[in-house]
């Protein structure tokens, strides 16, 4: 940014009385602009994250301090404890809801990379006729959302035999992924100068063998991006989790935590809300990581794809 | 066949493309194309979980939907959060998008927590609401008491209006992030000499704000918008979690009761008649979408 003053000096007209004037005017605005940013970011802040941390403050409250209506809710009217942490961790299917999230997000990602990949560099660089069409098809099949589709593809789940099982998640959930993720990988791609597949080529590599030497390594940040976003929607995904597996015993974290560790009208207060927050602070880290590369995918593949 | 001759084979691009390209589109084909097209069959028929076989009924199970008071409700549900779910974002999202952009202390720690909402698997994000909004034990309830506001309970998710709210201010926290995740790219992207020269024009923030950022992002706040609002008017998570639709399906949305009819009902081809009156405005907003897409390019 230039100084204020500069203007001043530039044009010759304004004096230098004017000039202090304008200085101070903009000192002032600034002043008053740091203080409200710091101002918007605590009050942004305690809306996004409050109920976060009023369920961190929960999960270690005693049974007598939280079940009671006149304890103040924001302090330990009692000694924390962390006997419905050790409730959730050993008493309660959550390892299972952990292991089985893990399991489908490990091999959903398998599927989305193995037919995104290839789909993705196909419409990006071999000119086809109707790659075009087929960019805008994709994208309303990204659009056509789980609620439209749950009814039906439960017949099919259960034709294929997957019914109660998390394989059926296994199989379904790449539906979702592989569109958004060639619509990301497409952009990435498109980002990568063709000279460098065209050299390879005339060192003597094949379209494959160039294309896995020089674009895959430098596409690596779009591949991430689809890492994180497909394992992320596996351990989120809620209507199909819901309508395809009711057995405890293959349920994910999303539909697990919020159906089991419920018991008629009791709710497991404490442990529900350990269990989000120990759920929701490793993703968050993971997204924080990751966030500038996902937004240039995002927005690469908008405006290029 | 040489070794050559394969790869020359895989060398053309009327080969290799749409090699490439098939599994990709079989998998979409096989588990979103016939699962459509299935929904519009079941739509169309008498199919139950109990008896499978289809007989042809034509449009009389979307009669019978329109006739149903609570799918009326629910359709209007769901456009009314949809909409004021949106209205809200754009405001707060721009605003959160606003701060994200500056220099501050603790930036880091900020950005994870204001991203919170977003990343963590809504149905998890919406338990730690149920409780925000506990009939007894609500603190908000606490507050207003302690301030002297309140006696008694609001009881939040007893009362239709407040339901609503409730939903309402869950759908527009989730979003929030994400709009301005979208909303804050495109603010990196205003080219910094177009600020500058804003600025030594001696426009002040609110005339930068209007007439300079929020024209150019504008199609970059459309795109947001309507994504959220994609997200919002499909979502079944928010409303199964917090109230299943109650009290008495005050808060019933289109997914949420196809979900009880259709899986819970066993109606199968009620619940897809039902679902499918999300289509329309889906299409509508695709579209809009790719104009706003297509706005971007060519600024």
């Amino acid at each position: 940014m230039s100084p204020p003053t500069a203007t001043g000096d530039e044009t010759g007209r304004p004096g230098a009385d004017n000039r202090r004037q304008l200085a101070g005017r903009y000192a002032r605005r600034r002043r008053w602009g740091r203080v409200g940013l710091y101002v918007a970011v605590v009050l942004l802040t305690l809306f996004a994250a409050f109920p976060f941390l009023w369920g961190a403050i929960t999960s270690f409250k005693a049974n007598q301090d939280l079940y009671s209506r006149d304890n103040n809710p924001f302090l330990f009217n009692f000694p924390p404890t962390l006997e419905h942490v050790r409730l959730l961790l050993h008493d309660t299917p959550f390892d299972t809801f952990v292991t089985n999230t893990l399991v489908v997000a490990v091999l959903v990602v398998l599927i989305t990379l193995a037919a995104s990949i290839p789909a993705a560099y196909s419409l990006a660089r071999l000119d086809l006729r109707w790659g075009g069409a087929m960019g805008i098809a994709i994208f309303f099949v990204y659009l056509i959302p789980p609620s439209l589709l749950f009814i039906s593809l439960s017949r099919v789940v259960s034709q294929l035999g997957l019914q109660d099982s998390r394989w059926a998640l296994v199989v379904v959930y790449p539906t979702i992924t592989i569109p958004v993720s060639v619509w990301l990988l497409i952009g990435f791609f498109k980002s990568i100068p063709r000279d460098m597949e065209e050299q390879a080529m005339v060192d003597g590599y094949g379209r494959v063998g160039a294309f896995v030497r020089t674009v895959l390594p430098l596409s690596f940040p779009g591949i991430v991006a689809v890492v994180v976003f497909t394992a992320t929607l596996s351990a989120s995904e809620f209507i199909y989790a819901l309508a395809f597996v009711s057995r405890t015993s293959q349920k994910t974290i999303a539909v697990g935590v919020p159906t089991e560790l419920v018991r008629g009208d009791v709710f497991f207060w404490q442990s529900l809300q350990a269990a989000t927050i120990l759920v929701a602070v490793p993703i968050a880290l993971v997204f924080n990581a990751f966030l500038k590369r996902f937004v240039a995918g995002f927005t690469m593949g908008a405006v290029k794809g | 066949m040489t070794e050559g001759r394969r790869r020359y084979l895989l060398d053309r691009e009327g080969v290799l493309g749409p090699l490439l390209l098939a599994p990709a589109v079989v998998y979409i084909l096989a588990l979103v194309g016939i699962p459509f097209f299935l929904a519009v069959g079941y739509s169309l028929s008498d199919v139950t979980v109990g008896d499978p076989s289809f007989d042809y009924v034509g449009l009389r199970n979307f009669r019978a939907v329109l006739d149903d008071p609570v799918f009326l409700r629910a359709l209007r549900n769901s456009l009314f959060i949809t909409v004021v779910t949106m209205v809200l974002v754009l405001v707060l999202g721009k605003i959160l998008a606003l701060v994200l952009v500056q220099d501050f202390r603790g930036k880091w720690l900020v950005r994870f927590l204001v991203l919170l909402p977003w990343t963590t698997p809504v149905s998890l994000a919406t338990i730690a609401w149920l409780w925000l909004l506990d009939s007894l034990f609500s603190p908000i309830d606490w507050t207003l008491r302690w301030l002297g506001l309140l006696e008694g309970n609001l009881h939040w998710l007893g009362n239709d209006t407040l339901a609503m709210a409730s939903v309402i201010a869950v759908q527009v926290w989730r979003i929030v992030p994400l709009a301005a995740v979208i909303i804050s790219a495109g603010l990196i992207a205003i080219p910094p000499d177009i600020n500058d020269a804003a600025e030594v024009d001696g426009a002040g923030f609110w005339r930068k704000l209007f007439q300079v950022t929020i024209p150019l992002t504008a199609p970059v706040m459309a795109v947001a918008t309507l994504f959220g609002a994609i997200l919002v008017f499909t979502d079944l998570s928010v409303v199964y979690v917090l109230t299943r639709g109650g009290p008495v399906d005050a808060t019933q949305t289109l997914p949420t009761w196809a979900f009880f009819r259709g899986i819970q009902g066993g109606d199968l081809a009620q619940g897809a008649a039902v679902a499918l009156f999300l289509l329309p405005l889906l299409v509508a907003m695709a579209v809009l979408i790719l104009r706003a897409v297509r706005r971007m390019e060519t600024m």
